[in-house]
């Protein structure tokens, strides 16, 4: 099984993705941000970051990047995608996933250890886990306030697509206190908390994370 | 805006998209801020570039234009 | 520059205009300074030269009245000290070997008058210089920290510069993909005016990829990379690290520029991963970052530190602004830059590396033989000096030193009068008080604007005692960072000042599992022209050198900032002091405060009756007066001893300082940190009052499970480390028996509302 993890000018959280999906058992592939090229790989981390600097807005230049092109079509045809923060800003400026990132509310850069509720336990990243089940992952984000228009809302939350949702307080302003996402086939999911830095107590607040490159392990040998 | 010797590296980000979208002729890009205020007659253009200077702008770094509409 | 009618001031120019007036004053030298210069070049300096020397010879730049007492430092290093250094003060950054084939560097620098006129960018551009100074060394910076000091909390003006420097320090360290994990944050009124804002980077390098600066082989090329040069901080570091300094006004028709620099992280993320990828490759023969000074500097240090001389096309240098002269060129302080020799075979190899970054790249020189650094500019030689005479041979001052009849008064003024709090109620309503208050309060309005996770490394980062970051995953090897400095103290007493902030920042590495190794500092200080200022200066830098010396970890590099101080009235004298550890597998890690319920609290050294510079003191009191702590740099080591001993057998379940507050305060912390209550039972014998607040050094607390009590308090007798057990952990109160219960919700609404409260309004 391998896994690639793309690596933008400006992508930071690559190294911890990689090591995410080592400590899964599957094999990781780097993914570079030029190439046109997906390796052979079975799914795609798109990890966190400040791409390109994240100048104009969050994730808008990387998502015309080579790279993203490819993930798009794969993705399209049914390919696991995983966007963590700058990631999932990512996905979304792509129009793989709804709604829009913008500044957390009381504008400054979060950093924590974040409680969420399980939501979905049916995508393609989140079968080891279960509905209304608590993880812990850190957060860590300057712009991670989830928004999108009230049809968009409606649509998301009536098809069960609200993944993650932030618990015991919430961070940033997203509406509904919605912390993560996925496309309607459940493959390609966004959230804006990093379950690659909860793998190992050592270096995290849990090993929560892990579950998430677990899952997709066994939702793309099923695929 | 960012004074012209200012380096604007959110300028020169989307200059670099543009060229990697193929689009050529764009020399430079610089990025700045634009505030809509809703004023009253009695608020003059010294109140407003008070307003820019105190407040909206960074004087250290920004200049700044007022303009009605 | 002024200039002689001709369009660019060239060498033949300055040979044929002898007594054209040249704006040295204006740019900081004085008449003898300027006057060597003409000696050593036998001739009037060109405008560019007269840049070059007027920034490398300024306080900043030549350390010209910190030099003599610096030599200090070198003159205590023994070489069992300087055994596992591979690299010293005078580099980039110091080196030491930390084992399995590791080397680490590290550094804190300060950027202190830039953050008052632009608190974001000034913050920013700190973190970008330091880890510059990081890279240079050809490691990969893996952490940051950053040791903050503001004027009071509830000032006007550090709310305007409080958010601006936590949100620089975090926009920039957060993109650069680097970890914050320590500093610390210090309110005093000594401060208003000017906040200090020192940056710490830990970078990690295999032994084999150490790269020091400078340029060596005949033929080698230059190499300018990352971003272009633009009119940033022209003559700023002049204007920041010297008295009089009004810009380059009547310069070539151009308007007085700003200081400031903007920073651009993204810049220096790519620049970062491209160096490693240039090292890697064994491209890069010598390399230097560009900070103050820009080019000056990095021509100058490249070319003095080599064999041969050097030569430079300004022409080449890629530019950001239309019309800049070459002193400008030369003077300007363009961030993300960096300078490599490169041997000419290596040239396209490196090109193509910067090409895959999109890192902006062009050859500007070479190595030549002989002993000249010549720069030219549109055909023309604009300078033409020996490098060592800019970079090195600067001037060097003896600057008066005179200890103030007012230190006496200072020392005088005893602390013990007092009014001390009695009775329970009053005990606890003091410990409440001081929770909240603006030095003991929770730092989590400041800290989790940081990124703590980020490469998946960080084993501790605020508010344990210490950071650590894990630098070999197959090993398990890492280092742990912190940084310390009562300046209080400092002010009451120089010497032991600073030797108590080194003992603190020893002690909070030894709390957390880690054998300290080395030094480094960032001496903050008011003007050198102030004899007092000098004595202060003096004194720290004996106090920390003899300690460092008793202690056996060498100083490996720092920084000195001068001319700290409003009008006449200067900072309290703060020489932040980092200390770096090494511990050979970050899974023995202490943890923070009390881990767990059940546990033995054991406090560890003794305490005395020390209130001259505590906390107390300044919260209750706003007294500052009397004599600081007694150091006992042997008692301190004996405890290290034991913490990294009783860590690497895993006996230790959690530790905590004692500092600040004393050991209230490390009860607070121990408890709503570890996220359990305890009881405790003050010593026999002691005052509460005085068990409570002072702040006596060489104290920890620790945790053990209560079976191994006695083992560990075997081990404490045979070190000769006093040893109190004081209590259990567990609950969800922490009750001081005799004095109050204390529960962790109340104590937390104190501890951690402070901060919120000031400065959530005024962000953003």
């Amino acid at each position: 099984m391998k896994i690639g993890v793309i690596t933008f000018p400006g992508t930071l959280d690559d190294v911890d993705a990689l090591r995410a999906v080592r400590y899964s058992g599957a094999d990781p592939v780097e993914l570079w941000h030029a190439d046109h090229d997906l390796r052979g790989v079975d799914a795609v981390v798109v990890p966190g970051g400040f791409s390109y600097g994240d100048y104009l807005r969050a994730g808008a230049i990387a998502s015309i990047a080579p790279i993203m092109t490819e993930v798009v079509a794969a993705a399209r045809g049914g390919m696991p995608v995983l966007g963590i923060c700058n990631g999932f800003q990512i996905l979304c400026e792509a129009g793989l996933l709804p709604g829009a990132l913008v500044r957390n509310a009381g504008l400054h850069f979060v950093c924590r250890d974040q409680r969420l509720r399980v939501d979905n336990a049916a995508t393609a990243w989140t079968g080891d886990l279960a509905e209304g089940q608590e993880i812990l992952v850190p957060l860590k984000s300057g712009e991670g306030r989830f928004v999108a228009d009230a049809p968009t809302l409606e649509r998301l939350e009536g098809e069960g697509r609200v993944v993650f949702r932030y618990a015991g307080g919430n961070p940033n302003g997203a509406l509904s206190d919605i912390a993560g996402i996925a496309s309607e086939n459940g493959r390609v999911v966004g959230l804006m908390p990093h379950p690659e830095h909860a793998i190992d107590t050592l270096t995290g607040p849990s090993v929560d994370g892990l579950a998430l490159f677990t899952s997709v392990l066994k939702a793309t040998a099923a695929a | 805006m960012p004074k012209p010797e200012i380096l604007d590296p959110q300028g020169q980000a989307v200059a670099g998209a543009l060229v990697r979208l193929g689009v050529d002729g764009v020399a430079d890009v610089r990025q700045g801020k634009h505030f809509e205020l809703e004023v009253d007659d009695s608020v003059d253009d010294e109140t407003l570039h008070r307003i820019a200077g105190q407040l909206l702008a960074n004087p250290v770094i920004e200049d700044w234009v007022v303009t009605r509409a | 520059m002024t200039s002689a009618a001709t369009a660019v001031d060239s060498v033949e120019n300055a040979i044929a205009t002898p007594d054209h007036a040249q704006p040295f004053r204006e740019l900081g030298l004085k008449d003898d300074e300027y006057a060597r210069i003409r000696e050593i070049l036998g001739r009037r300096p060109t405008d560019a030269e007269l840049a070059m020397y007027a920034v490398m010879w300024s306080e900043h730049c030549s350390y010209k009245s910190s030099k003599v007492h610096l030599a200090y430092f070198g003159e205590t290093t023994t070489d069992a000290m300087r055994a596992k250094m591979l690299a010293g003060i005078g580099e980039n950054a110091g080196v030491i070997e930390v084992g399995d084939g590791w080397a680490v560097t590290f550094k804190v620098e300060s950027h202190n008058h830039p953050s008052y006129v632009e608190p974001y960018q000034g913050a920013a551009t700190g973190v970008g210089g330091i880890v510059r100074d990081i890279m240079a060394m050809g490691a990969r910076p893996i952490a940051v920290a950053d040791p903050l000091r503001f004027g009071p909390a509830d000032a006007p003006d550090t709310k305007r510069v409080l958010p601006g420097v936590v949100a620089g320090v975090g926009g920039y360290g957060n993109s650069l993909g680097l970890p914050n994990i320590g500093g610390e944050v210090v309110f005093d009124a000594g401060y208003a005016g000017n906040p200090l804002v020192n940056a710490l980077c830990v970078g990690a390098l295999r032994i084999e990829d150490l790269h020091l600066a400078f340029a060596s082989g005949t033929g080698n090329q230059i190499i300018l990379f990352g971003a272009r040069t633009g009119l940033d901080g022209i003559g700023g570091v002049s204007v920041l690290a010297s008295e009089t300094f009004s810009g380059d006004e009547q310069g070539s028709g151009r308007k007085k520029l700003p200081s400031v620099q903007v920073g651009d992280p993204f810049t220096e993320k790519v620049l970062i991963e491209c160096c490693l990828e240039l090292f890697h490759a064994g491209l890069v023969v010598g390399i230097q970052d560009l900070g103050g000074a820009g080019l000056s500097c990095a021509t100058s240090e490249l070319a003095s530190a080599g064999d041969g001389g050097m030569s430079i096309s300004l022409d080449a240098v890629p530019l950001r602004a239309t019309g800049m002269t070459p002193a400008e060129i030369l003077s300007s302080e363009s961030q993300e830059r960096m300078c490599a020799v490169v041997r000419p075979e290596d040239v396209e190899a490196f090109m193509a590396v910067c090409k895959k970054w999109d890192v902006l790249a062009s050859v500007i020189g070479e190595v030549t033989e002989g002993d000249r650094l010549v720069i030219s500019w549109q055909g023309e030689t604009v300078v033409d000096v020996p490098p060592r005479t800019v970079a090195h041979d600067g001037p060097v001052y003896r600057r008066p030193v005179q200890r103030s009849d007012k230190q006496d008064a200072l020392v005088a003024d005893v602390p013990d009068a007092l009014p001390r709090p009695s009775g329970p109620d009053e005990l606890r309503a003091e410990i409440l008080r001081m929770v909240a208050s603006p030095n003991l309060c929770s730092r989590a309005w400041v800290t989790d604007q940081y990124d703590r996770y980020v490469r998946g490394n960080t084993t501790s980062a605020q508010p344990a005692d210490a950071g650590m970051v894990r630098i070999d995953e197959s090993t398990g090897r890492g280092i742990a960072v912190a940084t310390d400095c009562n300046a209080r103290f400092v002010a009451l007493d120089p010497y032991s000042g600073a030797q108590l902030a080194l003992a603190e920042a020893y002690r909070n590495v030894a709390t957390s599992g880690a054998v300290p190794a080395a030094v480094t500092d960032c001496l903050n200080f008011g003007s050198p022209e102030d004899p007092h200022v000098m004595w202060q200066f003096q004194q720290a830098v004996r106090g920390i050198a003899d300690g460092c010396a008793q202690l056996g970890i060498p100083v490996t590099g720092g920084n000195v900032s001068f001319y700290n101080q409003t009008g006449e009235q200067a900072i309290l004298p703060t020489p932040v002091i980092g200390v770096l550890g090494v511990i050979d597998d970050v899974a023995k890690r202490v943890a923070s405060g009390f881990t767990r319920a059940g546990d033995a609290v054991l406090l560890l050294g003794t305490t005395r009756d020390e209130f001259g510079g505590s906390e107390w003191a300044h919260v209750v009191h706003g007294h500052l007066g009397g004599r600081p702590p007694a150091v006992d740099l042997a008692a301190e080591q004996r405890l290290a001893q034991l913490l990294a001993a009783g860590a690497a057998e895993g006996v230790l379940t959690g530790s905590h300082d004692l500092s600040d507050g004393g050991l209230a305060q490390a009860l607070v912390e121990a408890c709503l940190v570890g996220g359990q209550g305890g009881e405790i039972a003050l010593p026999d014998g002691l005052d509460p009052f005085v068990a409570l607040f002072s702040e006596s050094a060489a104290r920890v607390l620790v945790t053990v499970a209560t079976a191994d009590v006695e083992r560990f308090a075997a081990s404490a007798a045979a070190a000769g480390v006093p040893l109190v057990d004081v209590g259990r952990t567990g609950g969800t109160d922490l009750v001081i028996r005799g004095v109050s219960n204390l529960s962790l919700d109340e104590l937390r609404g104190s501890w951690a509302s402070t901060l919120p409260a000031l400065f959530d309004q005024s962000a953003g």
